[in-house]
This record gives C-alpha cells, sequence and structure tokens, in this order.
C-alpha cells in the first residue's frame, strides 16, 4: 500500500493512542512519544513495524504518541490511520493485511 | 450449523460498550456480565465510525473475554455502514449481532443475507453468528412477533426505551407506566415465538433503588435479562435473576414430588402448604435450569 496522503487516527486518552501517517521519503520513518517509553518502546516499535509490514507499507513517516495503549490498540489506530490515508472505508481485509 | 445450546444461554445481563474507546473494551470481563455488547451505533462519533471497526476487530481477536458473550451492535440499516461493521465483526468470530431499530421481519432477512455472505467469505461455519433486534419504535413493537419469528438465527428481541418512548410522544418517567403495554407485547411474542427477551437500559445512575424495583418487575413479567450501562448494575441484576436458595429447595421438591405422585396415580397435592399440580412442573425445572446456569445448584436433579 502506499500512503496517499496525511491522516490521523486515535485519541490521546488513557488506554489509547495517537496514530499520523504521511507520505514517506522512501523509507519508514518512526517517532515514538508515550507515557511508557523506557518499559515499551521497543514493543511498540516492533508492533508497528509489523503493522506496516502487514500493510505492505514502506514507505512512511509514522508518529505515535501513546497513552498507554495494549498493542491490539496500537494496531488498530495504525490502520485505521492508513486506511484513511487511501480514503478506504469498505471491502477492507479483515483477516488478511488486517490481523 | 446453528448451535441451539448458544441460542439459549443464560443473558442476565448484557452490558454495553462503547467500540470507539480503548479502555473500555480491553478488560470488561471483570464486570463478570453473561454478555458484553460492542457498540458501533450511537455510542461511536460520526467521525470515528471507521476506526472504531479496527479497534472491535483486534480487541475481539485478541483479548480473551472470559466465557462473556461477545455482542456486538452494528449500524442501522438506514446508515452506509452496517454491511462493512457485518464483515469486520464475522471475520472477527463475534458471537452475537445486534440490530438496532428493528421493525420487521425484511430487516432482519437482510441482515441475515449480509452474515451469511460474510460467514462465506472468511470461511467461517454457516450459522455461526446469531442475530437479536432491538425494537425502539411502535411499529418494531407492534411487529414483535413476526421478527421473532424471522430466522433461524434469532435468539430474542430487546426493548429500547428511548427512541421507543420518542415514537409514543412520551418520556422514560422511572414508574415504567410508559413502557407497560410494549413490554408486556414483547414478552408474549418472544415467548410464542421460542425466543428470549431482554429489557431496556436504566439510565439514572443515581437512583439505584429506582433500578432494582425496575429489574425485579421486569423479572417478574418473565423477561431473561437486562441491559446495563455501568457495571454496578450488573450485580443486582444477576441477584434478582439468580434463583433464592428458597426457590431452589421450593423447585427441588415440587419436581421430586409430582415424579412420585404421578407414579401413585395422584394429580394433586400439597408441597409446603401450597397447591401443586403438573402445571408447575416446567417453572420448576426452569429454576433449576437457572440455578444451573448461573452456578449456584448444589444438588443433584
Amino acid at each position: 500500500m502506499e500512503i496517499k496522503k496525511p491522516a490521523v487516527a486515535g485519541t490521546l486518552e488513557s488506554s489509547d493512542c495517537l496514530v499520523t501517517v504521511e507520505p514517506g521519503e522512501g523509507k519508514v520513518e518512526f517517532s515514538l512519544d508515550s507515557t511508557v517509553i523506557h518499559q515499551f518502546g521497543n514493543q511498540i516499535r516492533k508492533v508497528t513495524l509489523e503493522t506496516l509490514d502487514n500493510l505492505g507499507i514502506d514507505n512512511v513517516k509514522i508518529s505515535i504518541v501513546d497513552k498507554g495503549a495494549l498493542d491490539c490498540t496500537i494496531k488498530a489506530r495504525i490502520e485505521g490511520a492508513v486506511f484513511r490515508s487511501v480514503d478506504q472505508y469498505d471491502n477492507l481485509p479483515w483477516g488478511g493485511a488486517i490481523k | 450449523m446453528i448451535n441451539e445450546q448458544k441460542k439459549k444461554r443464560l443473558r442476565r445481563s448484557m452490558m454495553f460498550l462503547n467500540g470507539q474507546k480503548p479502555s473500555l473494551i480491553k478488560d470488561p470481563y471483570i464486570y463478570k456480565a453473561d454478555s458484553l455488547m460492542f457498540d458501533l451505533e450511537d455510542a461511536v462519533a460520526v467521525t470515528a465510525k471507521d476506526t472504531a471497526r479496527f479497534s472491535l476487530y483486534h480487541a475481539l481477536t485478541t483479548i480473551d473475554y472470559r466465557g462473556a458473550e461477545r455482542v456486538v451492535r452494528i449500524n442501522g440499516l438506514d446508515s452506509d455502514l452496517w454491511k462493512e461493521d457485518i464483515r469486520c465483526v464475522v471475520a472477527a468470530d463475534t458471537e452475537l449481532i445486534r440490530i438496532p431499530k428493528c421493525e420487521n421481519k425484511e430487516m432482519v432477512l437482510e441482515v441475515e443475507a449480509e452474515i451469511e455472505k460474510a460467514e462465506k467469505e472468511f470461511g467461517k461455519e454457516e450459522g455461526s453468528v446469531l442475530i437479536m433486534a432491538a425494537l425502539e419504535s411502535a411499529k418494531g413493537v407492534m411487529n414483535a412477533y413476526e421478527v421473532c419469528t424471522s430466522s433461524p438465527r434469532m435468539i430474542g428481541i430487546a426493548l429500547s426505551g428511548g427512541d421507543y418512548t420518542k415514537d409514543l410522544q412520551t418520556k422514560i418517567t422511572g414508574t415504567g407506566i410508559e413502557l407497560m403495554g410494549g413490554r408486556q407485547q414483547m414478552i408474549i411474542a418472544a415467548r410464542a415465538a421460542g425466543v428470549q427477551c431482554f429489557d431496556t437500559v436504566w439510565t439514572n445512575l443515581d437512583d439505584m433503588d429506582g433500578f432494582r424495583r425496575d429489574v425485579q418487575m421486569i423479572h417478574d413479567m418473565g423477561f431473561d435479562g437486562k441491559s446495563c450501562i455501568n457495571p454496578r448494575q450488573i450485580d443486582i441484576v444477576h441477584e434478582i435473576f439468580t434463583p433464592a436458595k428458597k426457590d431452589i429447595i421450593f423447585a427441588e421438591k415440587v419436581i421430586r414430588e409430582i415424579d412420585t405422585k404421578k407414579a401413585q396415580g395422584i394429580g394433586v397435592f400439597t408441597v409446603d402448604g401450597k397447591m401443586i399440580d403438573i402445571a408447575f412442573y416446567d417453572g420448576a425445572q426452569r429454576t433449576i435450569k437457572m440455578a444451573k446456569a448461573a452456578g449456584v445448584y448444589e444438588g443433584d436433579l
């Protein structure tokens, strides 16, 4: 998938995170601001890269502001932002690229 | 194959959870409601309809809800959202889909067709996802029996008091007077069709005495359970919907006595000073069944 335009998903509420994606410059650029960065920074990075990989994205600027989200929420917010960036709201690949 | 056991499971409490909020859907099993109802409809802001689905999909496929039934309320059939809602939640193995603002058989059949399509698309067993319908209008309540008998997947109907009273041109008074006819009609229709019947939410969280009276009343009317919006409501619902020890003991006596007396050729007799005949048999068995389902039965019937 190719990121077409900047898009945002999520909130800054507790247990949630705010994900912003923008078209990249030929690679994945990842930035993270988290209340639990020391304990879970690496894990969040891992989940993010895996999720992008599942979606077939290798060219994106992605920034996450995390408020203690579970892995499943981080995934959901990344996918939310990515599908918004390509304006796809139907016929989503549940169980395929979304897994 | 539709699992009849699953259709009839214990559903004393059904707790609404906003599908938009990760903090609410991450661990609601701690409140021990029989069913958890994840909402994609009214609780979710129009601007979050798409992202709520992703959250719900991953929550349903990752989190262990520890035996609580996972129900999803999809968006209304007058929206352009409900078909994708169905794809999402069928793919995520939800057990039960709640149709909002249901008014007739055709609406149920439309949803059923989409579920079937999604079951095929995602390789799920046909009939694995069940349906319930919320009746939220005078027309819906008038057509209660038609809705109850519309599909083999139908497990029951639920009253949605807010919209229903708006349609009646009245309001929720707290006394139940405005809901009386609707509730009665629904429970009769559900029983005639052999499905379950659930009551509307109680929204005044400061009036717990009123809540208790409301739950007692719908229990006495024959309802199977109550929709809840706050964890504080669950224990009260379970207390009222779980047979008390004295009711269980009496039911055991009734069953044993009827069995014995039948063998002796006696039709009517007394148990603890109350007249008993065969008409009490099913009720007593239901008490034991409820006690077993609620995990409070210690006897050997």
